[in-house]
Parts: C-alpha cells; structure tokens; sequence
C-alpha cells in the first residue's frame, strides 16, 4: 500500500511464510488494519464504520427476506405479511431491513457532511469523494426499488411519481418510461426487475467500498486540521498516527454500540415511524393517495423536483425540476474543483463555518418541505432552498477561497493531538496529573 | 464540526415537522388509553376476546380479515384461546372449498389453519391491517415523535371513527353517506357499525358503544401487530445486552488511549 510510510509486513510463522510466498493476502489484510491514522480524529470519523455495518446487515436481513418475498403483484403485499406473522422472527428481520435503510441514510449525510465541513473532498482526496457521490447515488436507487417490492399504495404510486419523472425527458422521455416500466404502466414487469435491481445493486456498492475504501488508504485520512500526516520516514508518521488497530477498531466499534442503541429503540419500540400508514394498504392503481410523500431520506431533493414551478426559455417546469434534482446531486461531484481555498479544514475557515451551517439548515429546511403539500409558501421556501443549495457550490466555495482569511493552522497533527490532550488534563485537575495504577 | 453545533441544527430540525404526512381535511381523533402503549404494553387478553366477539358479530358481515390466521388466535401474546375453542370460532367462518371435485363457489367450514375470509361483496376494505394503516398521531409539529408512547394512533383512529357519528345523512348520486367526525372529508358511506348491547359479551362486560368500539380497536391492533408483544420484550433484552457492550467497548477504548496520551503528555 503507498502512501505513509510504516513496517511493512513479516511473515512470522511457517505457515504464513509458506502463504505468502503463494497469495500475499496475509500482507494486504495486516496493511489494511494497520494502516497509520491520523491520531486525532474526532467522533465524526466513525461514520464510515457504521455505513460499513449497514451496508452488511441490509445484506444479510435482505438475502433471509428473499428467501420468504414473492416477487408478484398478486403475492408480494401477502408475502410480507407472510414474513411478519408466519416466518420465524420474520418480523425483526423485516424492520430491521425497513428501518436499516433509515440508518443507513442517517449515517451517510453525517458522513457527507463531515466529508464537506472538513474538505475532506479536496485535494488529493477527489477520487474517493467521487466514488463516495456514486455509492450515494447507488443507495438511492436501492432504497428507492426496495420501497416499491412490498407493493403497498406508497410502493405503487412512490415508483409511478418518480419513473414518470424521466418523462420530461424531450423526444426519448416516453419510450424510457416504458422501457423502465416494461409496459405502459408499473405493473408485473416493473416489479419483478425492481426486485432483480435492489438484489444486484447492494453488491456494486460492495464493489464501490472496495474502491472508496482503497483510495483513501492510497492518500491516508483527512483528519480535523486537514494538515497532512507527515512522510518523511516512519518514525516522523508515527508521531502523527497510530495504527488502525487497535485503536480506531475499538473506538469505531465503541461508537457503533451506542448507535445501535438508537437503532435498537427504533426496530423495537416504534419501528413504523419513519414509514408510511398507507403502505399497509394494498396497491391499488384505481386508488390514488391524498399525498404522496416519498420516504424521509428523500424529501430534500423531492423538495428541489417540485421547486420549479416556472417554464424558464424551453425548459418546461416539469423538466427544469427533474434537472434541478438531478443537478443538486450532480454538482457534488465538481465540489473538489469549486473550492478554491488553500486551508482544508473548516475549522480555520471563519466565514465558511457560517455559509456551511446555513447549508446544513437549508437542508433540513427542504426536508421539511418535501413532506408538505405543494401549496402556499412551501414553493417558493423550496425555491430559495434550492437556489442555496446550488448557490453554495457554484458561488459561495468558489467566491469564499479568494476572499476568506484563513486562521493559521497547526503545523502538524502531533501539535494538533497535544492540544487536544493538554486541554482534557487541564480540565480534569491535577487528579489526572499523577500517572492513575 | 462541533457536537453543540450538529444538536443545535438537529434540535432545530426535530422542531420542524421533518416528516409530516399530514393530510388535507383530516378528522379528529381522540387519544385512548390502550394497555399495549409505551414501551412495556401488552395486550390485555379479556379486551382481545371482546374486541373478536364485536368482529365476528359486527364487523364480519360487510369486512374481511384475509391475513389473519384462527390458528394464531390460539397464539399466548394474543386472545390465548385454547385450541378447541380456536376450532370453535374457525367454525363460525365459511371459506372457499379447495378439495378435490369442488367447484368454484363451494365453500366449506373454516378450520383452524384456514385464514379469516375476505370480504369484498360490498367494497369494505380488509381490516387485518388497518391499526397500522391509519395515523392517529403526528405530533409534536408532526415529527411523529410521541409515537414512542402511543403508538401511531392507528386504534384510536378506529375508536375516533366508530364513536365519532354525528347522526347527520346525506344522499349523493344515489349512496347515502353518514356524517362523521373523524373520517377524512367528514362523510362516509359505511352506516354507525355499532349500537348500544348489540353483542352480549361472553364476559359479562357492559356493551356500550365506547366499551365496544375500545375492544375492537385494540383487536384491531393485535391482528395488525401481532407479534407486539414479542418485539416489545425482545427490545428490552436487547437494549440491556447493546448497553453493556457499550460500556464494555467505552473501558476499554479508554484504557487503550490512555497509553496513547500518556506518552504525549510525558513527551
């Protein structure tokens, strides 16, 4: 692995030497988990750990419900039901599965937000965040195609709203919808290759991990300060880091218990809370709901689609909005080229701190919007919105890196480290002074 | 990226209704005390065997219950029936004959491994699930937050609904529609189901139209939820299991680190 320097594997035993003279797979599991971390990472580092975890346990729960789901209008709601009534603990996996997504999506705009608050996407870190955008894009059209397979009314008419949405697509709008619909409704067909799809593409974010996971092991963590670990030989990284294991292993998996506290509560005690009622009503294609709302993790951008209530030039409104959505995630991408300041972290960047926070409210602001009905104010809050999500990327990171007096930075991430240490003992008293045992 | 800042934001984004699904002209509805709420409530078994009572006298003849199963009436965390009695109440059912030589139409006596019928003939909808298709409760701000304690309010939307008759009648394009307080638009076409000892509970219970409307509610929730009672104690096990891991993890994460900032702090 390149990147910081440190020892390189040995083979100790007969065996391992024997092995690794044939698949060096031993070197590549020690380099991956002893990789050399930056030493002060804060609690928003755990992040990727738990994403890891979820991505397993959607997997696992979601290969057992395959094995009791009936992929067919007629059978699918019933089969369900199979599972919570007849299958033995059918219904824990079921909301686990149901509620995993949820903590899923929560997990990765903490991650997202993390990754944008500490520049985490600049220099030399754009591959990673790249391939982060795409595991994103990948979760959406899983979590999206697995709400549709219990084929209730918000199942139905959720894969309706937003297949229709290719639509607006001039001349070849059409022919996709039913390219995607397998006919000239979703029905039968639609179902089935959703199914096939939501099984496919949880393996592709496997495959995306891998990649994420292997860039930035090539380039080593963003880290609070955004100052690099120093290479100049091993003894020089060590300062700056500590191996993977044990220490970032059992703190990460620290922080997993007490997330999975929270998890815990929500499978257990109010497991349809972040779901819909009228997804326990049957499909019915001659029964349209009051409202259709499409699951929480999606309002934001649900939010920007129905934002554009206005023609601009040839753009009809229905087509500017299904671009305004696309677009919002798409311009993640350019984020590392927009950014134009030297300093990394946020934390020395005064002004930004204030346009980020914005930015974070702005996107609950659109959550909030995308569950209402289009009526009164909520267009034109969604409007606004959406002009500062683009005017965030496209002007404020570009106008901010020119204009903006960084603070100064830390020379190192040891300095960094000390200081946190330094502040924890001076607030603990002279108790903590005197070495404890 | 300060914790103070990120629950700042996220206080302020839990007092906006995050994820409101609140309908247009959604009616009233009351809030019940149920003995299945909160985080240890269960069933009451004897409200269970009246809430069946009311369906199989009442709600039976227009509704169906096409999920359900008579053997899980049987099942301990629900009515507890012992199995010559679930045969009993089977009995009371007739279901399509699926035997040899029998034509379409035949029906023949439900047995216990036989699910409650459907009931289409007059479009009523199928209530194995409707305590949990219908929302009761948003709040606060429709966060749907108070849905930790009371559920989701789908039993006392049923309760609102069956007492929330105004007596009101209005005929449109040849349906007559009954007026009603908790029902969405104020009008629906099903007639006040329930009237004052229109079953004589098995019990001794007095059957007021509250008592009754209560009974099935809850029985209503159990045929919706039926394994409440499972998850509930399950929740309990593991929470107290997740917890000391917790603590476990967070000694010994703290122990490992304290090497680490012991010898800065020496340095």
């Amino acid at each position: 692995m390149a990147g910081i320097p440190h020892e390189p594997y040995e083979p100790n035993s007969g065996f391992e030497k024997w092995l690794h003279s044939r698949l060096p797979i031993g070197g590549m599991i020690y380099d991956t988990l002893m990789i050399p971390t930056p030493k002060n990472l804060n609690w928003m580092w755990i992040w990727g750990i738990i994403l890891t975890v979820c991505l397993v346990i959607q997997i696992v729960t979601g290969i057992v419900l395959v094995m009791h789901y009936t992929p067919h209008t007629s059978l699918a709601f019933a089969s369900v039901e199979h599972i919570m009534r007849d299958v033995n603990g059918g219904w824990l996996i079921r909301y686990v599965h149901m509620n995993g997504a949820s903590l899923f999506f929560i997990a990765v705009y903490f991650h997202i937000f993390r990754g944008l608050y500490y520049g985490s996407y600049k220099a030399p870190r754009e591959i990673t965040w790249i391939i982060g955008v795409l595991i994103y894009l990948a979760m959406m059209a899983t979590a999206f195609m697995g709400y549709v397979l219990p084929w209730g009314q918000m199942s139905f008419w959720g894969a309706t709203v937003i297949t229709n949405l290719f639509s607006a697509l001039p001349l070849v709008g059409e022919p996709i919808v039913n390219w995607l619909w397998g006919g000239f409704a979703v029905d039968n067909p639609t179902l089935n290759r959703f199914f096939s799809l939501h099984y496919l593409l949880p393996f592709v974010i496997v495959g995306l991990v891998a990649v994420h996971i292997w860039a930035f092991h090539s380039t080593g963590n963003n880290n609070p300060t955004g100052v690099e670990v120093r290479r100049g030989s091993i003894e020089e990284a060590k300062k700056d880091t500590v191996p993977f294991w044990p220490y970032y292993v059992i703190k990460d998996l620290f922080a997993l218990a007490v997330i999975l506290l929270v998890f815990v509560v929500l499978v257990f005690y109010m497991p349809n809370w972040l779901g819909h009622p009228d997804n326990y009503i049957e499909a019915n294609a001659l029964s349209t709901p009051a409202h259709i709302v499409p699951e929480w993790y999606f309002l934001p951008f649900y939010a920007i689609l129905r934002a554009i209530t206005f023609d601009i030039w040839f753009i009809d409104s229905k087509l500017g909005g299904v671009l305004a959505m696309f677009g919002s995630i798409a311009v993640l991408l350019f984020a590392p080229w927009l950014d134009t300041s030297k300093v990394r972290s946020g934390r020395y960047r005064p002004k930004f701190k204030i346009w980020f926070w914005i930015f974070v409210l702005n996107f609950f602001v659109l959550m909030w919007c995308g569950g209402q009905p289009a009526e009164g104010m909520i267009p034109t809050i969604s409007l606004i919105g959406t002009i500062y999500w683009f005017g965030y990327f496209l002007v404020i990171l570009p106008v901010l890196g020119l204009v903006e007096t960084p603070k100064p930075i830390p020379a190192t991430i040891e300095e960094d480290f000390d200081r946190i240490v330094a502040a924890k003992y001076a607030k603990s008293g002279d108790a903590a002074a005197t070495p404890a045992e | 990226m300060r914790i103070r800042n990120i629950l700042a934001v996220a206080a302020l984004a839990v007092s906006l209704p995050a994820a409101s699904f609140a309908a247009g002209a959604e009616g009233h509805v009351t809030d019940v005390s149920f003995s299945f709420e909160g985080p240890l409530g269960t069933f009451d078994q004897h409200q269970l065997q009246r809430g069946l009572q009311v369906y199989n006298e009442v709600c039976s003849a227009c509704h169906g219950m096409k999920f359900v199963s008579f053997r899980s009436l049987g099942e301990n965390t629900g009515p507890g029936y012992d199995p010559d009695q679930v045969n009993a109440i089977a009995a009371l059912y007739e279901v399509a004959d699926d035997s040899d030589g029998a034509l379409p139409g035949d029906t023949r006596t439900a047995k216990a491994s036989d699910k409650f019928p459907a009931n289409t003939s007059l479009g009523a909808p199928d209530l194995s699930l409707m305590a949990k298709a219908r929302a009761g409760f948003h709040g606060p701000n429709g966060t749907g937050l108070s849905q930790m304690v009371n559920g989701i309010g789908g039993p006392e939307y049923i309760y609102s609904l069956l007492t929330g008759y105004t007596g009101e009648e209005q005929s449109l394009a040849g349906a007559t529609l009954y007026g009603n307080h908790t029902f969405p638009g104020g009008w629906i076409s099903m007639a006040a189901p329930l009237s004052a000892d229109i079953v004589e509970y098995a019990d001794g219970t007095p059957a007021t139209v509250d008592q009754m409307a209560k009974d099935v509610s809850a029985f209503l929730m159990w045929t919706a939820e039926p394994k409440l009672a499972d998850r509930k104690g399950a929740g309990a096990r593991n929470f107290l299991f997740v917890a000391l891991l917790a603590v476990l993890l967070y000694l010994t994460n703290k122990k490992l680190w304290a090497g680490v900032k012991k010898r800065k702090k020496a340095a």
